[in-house]
């Protein structure tokens, strides 16, 4: 039970911050949600189906569906803020619906006979891609990350491609969205399209919000908690999604910026 | 006039049903100091972002070092050194002065350090140095356009396009944001400048051009237009 907790929180901040690497560059993705479907899919037709060790299964899993992420990007990038947000929306909706008539994996049946995903593995991966996002924050590209995230012209004008890095951005954040999928499959056993409707996307974008998106440590915050949350109030019965709304609506009110608002820790100390 | 390094032939932009260019044309040869004066919506904005390809043109051609840049992005235009210099400071607010810094620092052709290319940079602007830690967007108006202008020093430009330079600075920062600009025409920069503030744009160029409703409706030489005052209040309005 503690175990399935702790699971479903490491996969929660991968997914986080799967949301926060695209939120980056400036775009707010609803797809991950989707992105995460992909990979859950593909790890589990390459482990069941072609008998591919887990470790393989994933990282092939991964490359394909950043790749995929990458290739829709690059129209779905053509559009900005409320529009992006459709856009994303719509590309969980296709998957979902795709998945659910795909006979091959399943439909609406779903998949079944995936194992051997362990805390280990989610954790091992919740601290490389935590490492990789701290020398992420101290490096020059997440300048440039900011110059585009706050004015693209001004970002072009100092010569930065704002499409290519929003592109790459978008390819990473899918990627690491489909190997929090594939661990995920490999947890559960058992998956089906319903797993990952569009709730599933809004509710990574939540967790990455309600910690805040100014740093790592927000979306990692914000996933535990809100991952955890539910299970305090579980005396609450079925009031419990009531009381789950209201903290986050009063959360959002009291502090806007997330839990953890700062910019980033790098810059922090350097300010002095 | 030499062979100019900026060319604009005929060039027209439209947002949607409206036409903000009409055939604009005129040239800036290296060296030169080129202002383009006109009323608020006269399309200044428009041609500076057009120029440098944030704003697709409809018609019309620009050819910078002779090259037509259609097809160019406005990154690889601002690598090979056309750089612009945004309305509205054009810096990253977020971004320490020091952060802002090494942003053009990274696009520079040379191979000096960091330290190296900021040195000219705080032997004219100590302020900057003295904020160099601090958040861009702290920073006084005038001293973000200063930040701004910086990067020309950091990343010598072909030509430096510059909007409004002036805009919502005090008068005491605007006449520091034009003994800039003097310098950097006494530095041999080229520079093509839109601005409102006629009497100080006029008073640093070498050359002028009148834009009024998308069009080029007068040129002339700098002093020539500031001795012509019923001239510029016809096309302006008042100056």
């Amino acid at each position: 039970m503690i175990q399935d907790h702790l699971f479903f929180a490491g996969i929660n901040i991968l997914l986080a911050w799967s949301v926060y690497i695209i939120l980056l560059s400036g775009s707010l993705s609803f797809a991950n949600g989707a992105f995460m479907a992909m990979g859950a899919y593909a790890a589990g037709v390459l482990t069941v189906k072609f008998g591919l060790p887990l470790i393989p299964a994933l990282a092939l899993a991964a490359i394909g569906t950043g790749l995929a992420g990458a290739v829709l990007a690059a129209p779905a990038l053509r559009t900005r803020g409320v529009y992006l947000i459709m856009v994303t929306t719509g590309i969980t909706f296709c998957v979902q619906v795709l998945l659910e008539n795909l006979d091959y994996v399943g439909g609406v049946g779903g998949l079944g006979g995936m194992s051997g995903a362990t805390l280990w593995h989610v954790y091992g991966l919740v601290a490389l891609v935590g490492a990789g996002l701290w020398f992420l924050s101290r490096s020059h590209l997440q300048r440039m990350l900011d110059a585009i995230r706050e004015d693209e012209q001004v970002a072009a004008a100092l010569g930065i491609n704002a499409l290519y890095l929003k592109i790459l951005c978008f390819g990473a954040g899918a990627a690491l969205a489909a190997l929090a999928g594939g661990l995920f499959a490999h947890y559960m056993a058992f998956i089906r399209p319903e797993h990952f409707g569009v709730l599933v996307s809004v509710y990574v974008v939540l967790y990455a919000v309600f910690g805040g998106v100014n740093n790592l440590w927000g979306p990692m915050l914000g996933a535990v908690a809100l991952t955890l949350l539910p299970e305090l109030i579980r005396g609450l019965a079925s009031w419990r999604p009531l009381v789950f709304g209201t903290v986050i609506v009063i959360m959002l009110l009291v502090r806007p910026d997330g839990l953890l608002p700062w910019r980033s820790l790098t810059l922090r100390g350097r300010q002095r | 006039m030499p062979e100019p390094i900026l060319e604009i032939d005929a060039l027209e932009v439209s947002y949607g049903p409206i036409r903000a260019l009409r055939g604009c044309s005129l040239a800036v040869a290296a060296g030169e100091t080129v202002v383009v004066v006109g009323a608020n919506g006269a399309g200044k904005t428009t041609l500076l972002r057009a120029i440098s390809n944030v704003l697709p043109h409809a018609a019309g051609e620009v050819r910078f070092a002779g090259q037509p840049t259609r097809g160019q992005r406005a990154d690889q235009l601002a690598r090979a050194g056309l750089l612009q210099v945004p309305e509205g400071r054009g810096i990253i607010a977020r971004l320490s002065v020091a952060e802002n810094l090494q942003l053009a620092w990274a696009m520079r052709p040379g191979n000096s350090t960091f330290a190296q290319a900021c040195l000219p940079v705080f032997e004219r602007f100590p302020r900057l140095q003295e904020r160099l830690n601090q958040r861009a967007g702290s920073m006084s108006g005038g001293e973000q356009q200063m930040l701004a202008l910086a990067r020309a020093i950091i990343c010598p430009p072909r030509v430096l396009l510059v909007d409004e330079p002036s805009l919502g600075l005090s008068p005491v920062m605007v006449s520091e944001v034009f003994s800039v600009l003097r310098a950097f025409r006494a530095a041999g920069v080229t520079i093509l400048l839109v601005e409102q503030n006629v009497r100080q744009a006029l008073g640093i160029a070498d050359r002028a051009y009148v834009l009024r409703q998308g069009s080029i409706v007068a040129e002339g030489s700098g002093s020539s237009m500031l001795a012509d005052p019923a001239m510029l209040r016809y096309y302006l309005g008042s100056t």
